[in-house]
């Protein structure tokens, strides 16, 4: 066990070491002239060159990778061009808000998907499957802004006028926090939750089909237990292990829900870098959100062998 | 009254491509201390039967009745059938490795099924309890093997596993639905020989199904073959094996390889069995069957008793001579009369040799039972003809049975 988590820790800073490595590539191969964004549109060739001097953006590209290399491997993802703050500093002050985020939406889609999920497997074919069917359909086919731009017409807007408050946008998170972060949990979770019914609806009709559940029912327990014990219990591993990953996942991928909302996170964050030409800052939340994922993964493969006594770890 | 009646048992599923009938009109009985064999093909609607007597087939639509000590179970409601699953009637599957929950460690599967009967039993007395089962079923060490998973059991050993379960409340019936077919011959023998001596031990009442009539050979008091969801051939265990009168029990005994002769090579039956949403008109068995006359093509036939035999409870559903039992070259010539005989409509005696010309007496076994019949009619006529097949009358010899 602890030998796997070290291999497997080995493992992920190969991959951090890739994956900044093609970002860096990436972003110097077509880079967004930062000096002319800095400078604005009427600077100087000598105050851009000026300004890529300072920013060290002068230097070989190969001297550039090794000075980069070098901080990293003293877990110093450097400062920001646009403002000189450490990007350290500037994804841990976003940080938590996109934790939220996604960890509220995460437990409101894994919650909600699994419940209507098992519902509509132990009533199959009923008119609440149809419904949840018709619903799923919806979920996976309506793309998240949209979502959050109805939420928000709905509740922000017409409630808000008939005064009822739903919503209260704006960076600090401490206050009204149920009132900031519902709706975009709802908006965040809406397709997921959709996503997880059908996961959880075909892991159960196909657990409550095998030999084991006939076993369990020709024991004489009683239905509720024969589904939930034994049913449920076995359709629940591929579940938990897509929601590890989707977890991970979606930490780098909510900059819609946070711009819709207003939410100071790390999507914000990396829209703005990208739009800037910040690549310290782009980088740094690409490692973070490659952090998030590998962690993830590795979490829900120690989870497995907890899960399923048939998993050994090696 | 037997422990356990079915009669005229019906079963059937509605699916998109049509209407199954998997089981069209099936009866057998089975006591305490006794065994009855069912023997047929995939899809001859064996484990449908005993599983809807369960209430193990969700969706289907059932018909008939099955007396279990005089209540039926068909009709019984859901809480009374979770009484009966486990503690009066217990199951044995075939795979034991997918009938045991892969998820849970072997001795609380057992315990759970204790405990869901008995929730007053304190949980060491049914921990220990789980332990004693999984030693009398001859698992060595049962304490520690009790707390593994079914995936780190042998399969012979998850099947006495779930022998162990089966029998952990003392059942009155047991129903073991290919217990041995997923298993290697040694351990088969090893499984069976464990099932004989615990049924023994126990005075269990004991459904035995199976594909192979090797397996039941030196186990089942009565043998019921099945096909295409109904009765092909009911009888005592050595009638049945020596003097077979339906083509198919015949075609299964000839199919079934026997370590001591070794003269006979195996005859396969040629064909598959039934669509059970097309089901073949006449008698079911006629496309496969090598002796198939005209009227098998358009009439269905019934379970009648056959005659010389000192069975009383010897029946079988072909319209070859009630006479013509058994393997041997007499039984043979009097069927390929009855065939020359029965196919003058469809092909001249080209398929059938061997036979004498003259055809009086094939003409008078044939024309004995009743001609073409409505469906619902000849039902109620088999179930009317077929008599009380538990009822071991010890002293009945000849034919009295016979009309």
């Amino acid at each position: 066990m602890i030998r796997f988590v070290i291999r497997r820790l080995l493992y992920a800073v190969i991959v951090l070491w890739l994956v900044s490595t093609l970002v860096f590539v990436f972003l110097h191969v077509s880079p967004v002239p930062v000096e002319r964004v800095i400078g604005g549109p009427r600077a100087t060739t000598d105050t851009l060159n000026q300004i890529r001097r300072n920013l060290g953006l002068d230097q070989p590209v190969i001297v550039q990778y090794g000075q980069f290399l070098g901080r990293l491997l003293h877990a110093n993802l450097g400062e920001s061009y646009i403002n000189g703050e450490p990007v350290t500093t500037l994804i841990g002050d976003r940080l938590p808000t996109t934790l939220w985020l996604v960890f509220g939406a995460g437990i409101l889609w894994f919650v909600g998907g699994v419940v209507t999920g098992v519902l509509s497997a132990t009533r199959a074919r009923s008119l609440w499957d149809r419904v949840v069917t018709v619903f799923v359909l919806v979920g996976l086919s309506t793309p998240p802004f949209v979502m959050a731009l109805v939420l928000l017409y709905l509740f922000a807007t017409k409630l808000s006028e008939a005064g009822v408050y739903f919503f209260e946008a704006g960076p600090p998170l401490q206050m009204h926090f149920w009132r900031r972060m519902i709706l975009p949990w709802i908006a965040l979770a809406f397709l997921m939750v959709a996503a997880y019914t059908r996961l959880t609806r075909g892991a159960m009709l196909d657990v409550l089909g095998e030999d084991y559940v006939r076993t369990a029912r020709a024991k004489g327990l009683s239905r509720r237990r024969v589904v939930y014990k034994h049913g449920l219990r076995a359709a629940l591993t591929p579940v938990v292990t897509q929601f590890g990953i989707d977890l991970g996942a979606l930490i780098g991928s909510t900059i819609v829900t946070e711009k819709v909302f207003g939410l100071q996170g790390v999507g914000q964050l990396v829209y703005q870098s990208i739009a800037l030409g910040d690549t310290p800052v782009i980088i740094g939340v690409t490692l973070m959100v490659t952090f998030f994922v590998i962690m993830a993964n590795l979490l829900v493969d120690i989870g497995y062998s907890f899960l399923d006594p048939r998993v050994r770890l090696s | 009254m037997s422990l356990l009646e079915v009669t005229d048992l019906r079963v059937s599923f509605s699916t998109p491509d049509g209407v199954v009938r998997a089981v069209r009109g099936v009866s057998f009985a089975v006591d305490r201390g006794r065994t009855l064999g069912i023997v047929g093909e995939s899809g001859s609607g064996k484990s449908v039967s005993t599983q809807t007597l369960m209430g193990l087939t969700p969706g289907a639509k059932v018909s008939g009745q099955a007396l279990f000590e005089g209540a039926d179970l068909l009709t019984a409601g859901e809480r009374r059938m979770r009484q009966i699953r486990g503690a009066e009637i217990a199951m044995i599957f075939q795979d034991p490795l997918s009938s045991l929950h892969p998820l849970y460690k072997v001795g609380r599967q057992i315990e759970e099924m204790i405990r869901a009967h008995e929730p007053d039993t304190g949980r060491d007395a049914v921990r220990k309890r789980a332990v004693e089962m999984l030693g009398t079923v001859g698992i060595p060490q049962p304490a520690q093997r009790a707390e593994e998973y079914p995936h780190q059991f042998s399969g012979g050993m998850r099947q006495r596993a779930m022998i162990a379960m089966a029998l952990a409340l003392n059942p009155k019936l047991i129903i073991a639905d290919e217990p041995t077919t997923a298993l290697d011959a040694t351990v088969q023998a090893q499984i069976l020989d464990l099932m004989r001596r615990l049924q023994r031990e126990f005075d269990t009442a004991l459904i035995m199904i199976t594909h192979d009539l090797g397996v039941i050979a030196d186990m089942a008091d009565d043998v019921l073959v099945m096909y295409g969801g109904k009765a092909a051939e009911k009888a005592r265990r050595r009638p049945l094996y020596y003097r077979p009168h339906h083509p198919y029990t015949k075609g299964l005994l000839q199919s079934t390889p026997s370590a001591a002769a070794g003269a006979d090579r195996l005859r396969p039956i040629p064909g598959q069995p039934p669509s059970l949403i097309n089901i073949p008109t006449g008698c079911v068995f006629h496309p496969r069957c090598e002796y198939v006359m005209d009227r098998c093509v358009t009439d269905e036939p019934v379970l009648d008793p056959v005659t010389g035999d000192d069975d009383p409870t010897h029946v079988s559903a072909c319209w070859l001579p009630l006479e013509a039992l058994g393997l041997g070259e007499d039984a043979e010539r009097l069927r390929q009369r009855a065939v020359e005989e029965g196919r003058v409509r469809a092909r001249p005696a080209a398929a059938a040799n061997g036979g004498a010309p003259e055809s009086s007496g094939a003409v008078d076994a044939i024309a004995e039972p009743p001609g073409p019949d409505a469906d619902a009619g000849t039902d109620a006529d088999t179930a009317g003809r077929d008599g009380p097949p538990g009822e071991d009358g010890g002293g009945t010899r000849g034919d009295g049975g016979t009309a």
